[in-house]
């Protein structure tokens, strides 16, 4: 197996630049540098990795780039280096098709994946590939497909089990939670699960309040399963193929709004490990944790802090079962200041476990109280207007920074 | 199910794609806005140029006598045909609605009679010496091992047991018409198609006891028993839950193309349950190689099937999903075993599944936690316990042959009483599971978090070592 966990230790050159400095700089010091030491931190990426034990402290991956906006542009390099270009669904096309030409025991389950190629277009072209039993298009039942992607996985199968919308999966909450996450140990070992769980969920443009649902925070209690929120091409390519290969059930949470983000990735095999979070920003001043489509407001939201001169710290946690607490922790240890910022309601979520996981564990090292900002603990209304301010806005986490760094 | 909406410009897309009968009529240039159209039309879809897609659907009967409506047509019967999505369908000027029930309930198949005779022109599937021996043994054996673990648990030696006192033939005869290769998914009332598979008394025993030797590693209530290298699917307790996973172990031996087909068992109640009836239309659909097994015993808890449904039982249920489907006397063990081993060929050889009711009583409680005679009457469990007995009646028809004797009888019955004692002495001095078994295989490899958890519950133990069970180890 050829593939690169891609965890840099030495960039050290390009780290130094993000300090301090006005985001035009940023946006085109780290694309001139990447030019010149590419080939570089490939080979140290390489031998690196396999030193590395799980982790290790801060890992910046090869092509780090500062994504200033909310959303991801194009990159003005686009030189004639190794990798290629496309957008979120397509690089989770991508991996899932890789995974499935490389062992025949991973298949694909859901509602309208086969022909119609998935209504994200996530699973498309994968039919006529691999044909209809291999992504096989299911009646309109969640718990039903779920349970029978549980079932294939204990007689050998490896599927993905696609919900047309998260919150569908409400439906096979019982599977999920009695059988998917259970029958390992209840069985004593003797059968494993090793599906992946997926869909795209989160507020998105006008969908209402059903299909703007966030599981993470629902399934976060289920023991047995992990859980995994991609926010990057690159990290949704590498955590689909990851999370296929585990054998774990893994939920693999995708955003509404996140399937059109352009990166270019490698061209080569990769994947991202499962239980670790992304540093996105490195910094001195703040520890932001956050996750999928908000870490485009943090990043939106950054800009305007390092024109005001903070330096804030931004971490893509990535793993929301369990919390890459080692990465955390060395941030808060760094920063003593912490600012969650979610999608998830108030109550129960993602956030609140976060802040008393980093309260009992880090207390000592804590300047302030954790803050965390999150949507409100209300259904989310269909007018646009009043849709937009359920959601955490930049404006409010430039807000709460200055709060905390006072 | 919600409707699947997308962004603001496709409600009108949604609506139009509803109903856009060709391709072509897909809206938008962006590809995942278009449906594919896929077969849902009759085989000749008409090739009208500029016709109104909405008057197709709104045929009236008035209008049967204008053809230039779409889809409309004489067959050669001179008898109106409307192709609607799903082939075609004849008309009727009769309001007639299909009746909720037939006069007749459904026949159920049985091949020996109360007394243990074989009726006369009665279709079975032959069976060997050996085998009919091995089911009769193993009915026995099971009746005696629910027994004794059933009043060792009123002794205190054991939490909770459920037991399958009068379903013996629907446990032995179905496992023995079936090969180690199919997977079987039950309920928790089946363990007798473990016991004819091999597994040993010692082994349930552990299982009960939840010591060191459990495969389960003392994880789960006794009788949750699960068996990897038997394809025994671990017990889980939620009803009908097993019944979808079924469907996606047949699914993967269909793409496998394997000799051998799922099988799930359930009870009246499990019918219920909506994974019921997901799992028969996913299987149908699917054309997946399942048995649908259930074990109609008149109670669920103490519901009687009268609160349970209002259909004629479940083999009418089959039909609805498009499923082949028969209803057997579950006390009668050759007809078990024939229905089931035609049933399971007819499944892997046409890829399809099976739906099995078999009619039976539960004779014990429901569980050690339950006292059926608070619900229904002690005559009538007694009625059955001793009048329609399973065992019995396949006892005079191995005997007819000469292949029983009493002396055989009383032989097993004395040896398996006293391998069951020593079976439970020795589960019960057996040591129990170490305390790391209650961190590991929640994943492949324990997390920090749970690693963590360990050490505080160590740390506990260490400091209060007086509230520590004895008997776990450390």
């Amino acid at each position: 197996m050829s593939s690169i966990i891609h965890g840099a230790g030495a960039a050290t050159t390009t780290l130094s630049t993000f300090n301090s400095v006005d985001s035009k700089k940023l946006f085109v010091a780290p694309s001139r540098t990447n030019l010149s030491v590419r080939s570089q931190r490939y080979i140290v990426a390489g031998s690196d990795a396999s030193k590395k034990s799980f982790g290790s402290g801060l890992r910046v991956r090869h092509s780090q780039k500062l994504i200033p906006n909310a959303v991801a542009t194009k990159e003005a390099d686009t030189s004639a280096s190794t990798g290629h270009e496309l957008l979120l669904f397509e690089a989770l096309q991508e991996g899932l098709e890789e995974e499935m030409d490389r062992d025949p025991h991973v298949c694909v389950m859901g509602e309208d994946v086969g022909h119609y190629g998935g209504s994200y277009k996530v699973t498309k072209g994968l039919a006529d590939k691999f044909g209809d039993l291999r992504v096989l298009d299911t009646p309109i039942c969640e718990n039903a497909f779920t349970g029978m992607g549980i079932g294939a996985a204990m007689t050998g199968l490896r599927p993905v089990i696609e919900g047309m919308n998260m919150g569908f999966l409400l439906l096979a909450f019982n599977q999920i939670s009695n059988n998917c996450g259970m029958l390992h140990y209840t069985s004593g070992g003797q059968f494993t699960i090793p599906v992946v769980i997926r869909g795209p969920g989160g507020v998105g443009r006008q969908l209402g309040a059903e299909h703007s649902q966030r599981l993470e925070s629902y399934f976060q209690s289920i023991p047995g399963i992990q859980m995994v929120a991609c926010s990057t091409p690159y990290n949704a390519k590498g955590l689909m193929k990851a999370a296929i290969r585990s054998e774990n059930p893994v939920i693999l949470f995708e955003h509404v709004l996140l399937y059109n983000l352009k990166e270019k990735i490698p061209d080569e095999d990769y994947i991202c490990n499962l239980e670790e979070a992304e540093m996105v920003r490195p910094g001195e001043h703040i520890t932001i944790l956050t996750y999928s489509r908000m870490r485009y407001h943090v990043m939106q939201a950054a800009k305007t802090l390092v024109n005001k001169g903070y330096d804030p710290e931004v971490i893509d946690i990535r793993s929301l079962k369990p919390f890459d607490l080692h990465t955390i922790g060395n941030s808060v240890k760094k920063t003593h200041r912490v600012l969650i910022v979610e999608e998830c309601m108030r109550t129960g979520g993602i956030g609140a476990s976060l802040t008393a996981a980093i309260n009992e564990n880090f207390h000592d090292y804590l300047d302030a109280p954790v803050m965390c900002l999150s949507s409100q603990d209300v259904p989310t209304p269909y007018a646009g207007t009043l849709e937009e301010w359920t959601v955490v806005q930049p404006a409010q986490i430039v807000t709460a920074v200055e709060q905390l760094c006072q | 199910m919600a409707l699947h909406l997308r962004s603001s410009s496709s409600l009108k897309s949604t609506f139009l794609n509803i109903l856009s009968l060709r391709q072509n009529l897909g809206f938008g240039s962006r590809s995942h806005v278009t449906r594919h159209i896929r077969q849902n039309l009759p085989h000749d879809p008409p090739l009208r140029g500029s016709q109104n897609p909405i008057r197709g659907f709104c045929n009236t009967m008035a209008e049967q006598e204008t053809l230039s409506s779409f889809g409309q047509h004489e067959d050669a019967s001179n008898h109106q045909v409307m192709d609607f999505p799903g082939g075609k369908v004849a008309f009727t000027p009769e309001i007639r609605f299909i009746s909720e029930s037939d006069k007749q309930r459904v026949p159920c198949y049985r091949v020996l009679d109360d007394n243990g005779q074989l009726i006369t022109n009665s279709q079975f599937v032959q069976v060997s010496e050996e085998v009919a021996v091995k089911i009769y043994s193993d009915m026995v054996t099971l009746q005696i091992m629910d027994n004794i673990f059933y009043e060792a648990q009123r002794q205190g030696r054991l939490s909770f047991y459920a037991t399958a006192i009068g379903e013996e033939a629907i446990n032995i005869a179905s496992a023995a018409a079936l090969t180690p290769q199919d997977v079987i998914f039950p309920q928790y009332r089946e363990p007798g198609v473990l016991l004819w598979r091999g597994f040993t008394l010692q082994e349930f025993a552990n299982q009960c006891f939840g010591n060191k030797s459990d495969y389960g590693k003392g994880r789960q209530m006794p009788v949750h028993y699960g068996s990897n290298k038997l394809n025994y699917f671990t017990v889980s307790a939620t009803i009908a839950t097993q019944l979808p996973n079924a469907v996606g172990a047949a699914y993967s031996l269909k793409m496998d193309r394997k000799d051998a087909c799922a099988v799930t068992y359930f009870g009246d109640g499990g019918t219920s349950e909506g994974d019921f009836h997901a799992a028969l239309n996913f299987a149908a659909v699917m054309e997946a190689p399942v048995l649908f097994i259930c074990r109609n015993n008149g109670w669920a808890i103490s519901t009687p099937t009268s609160d349970q449904f209002r259909s004629d039982g479940v083999v009418v249920k089959g039909r609805a999903y498009g499923i082949r489907s028969i209803r057997v006397d579950g006390n009668d063990a050759l007809a078990m075993y024939s229905a089931v081993h035609t049933a399971r060929e007819m499944a892997i050889r046409e890829q399809r599944p099976i739906l099995i009711e078999a009619l039976t009583y539960r004779v014990g409680h429901h569980s050690t936690s339950d006292d059926s005679t608070r619900y229904r009457s002690a005559d009538e469990i007694e009625w059955w316990n001793k009048a329609r007995n399973p065992l019995s009646r396949f006892r005079t028809w191995i005997e007819s042959n000469g292949w029983w004797s009493d002396e055989a009888e009383s032989d097993l019955r004395s040896r398996i009483k006293k391998e069951m004692l020593e079976v439970l002495r020795v589960a019960e001095k057996t040591e129990k599971p170490n305390l790391k078994n209650m961190f590991s295989d929640v994943y492949d490899v324990p997390p920090s978090n749970l690693r963590e958890q360990e050490l505080l519950v160590r740390q506990t133990i260490n400091s209060h070592p007086q509230d520590y069970p004895s008997d776990v180890p450390l």
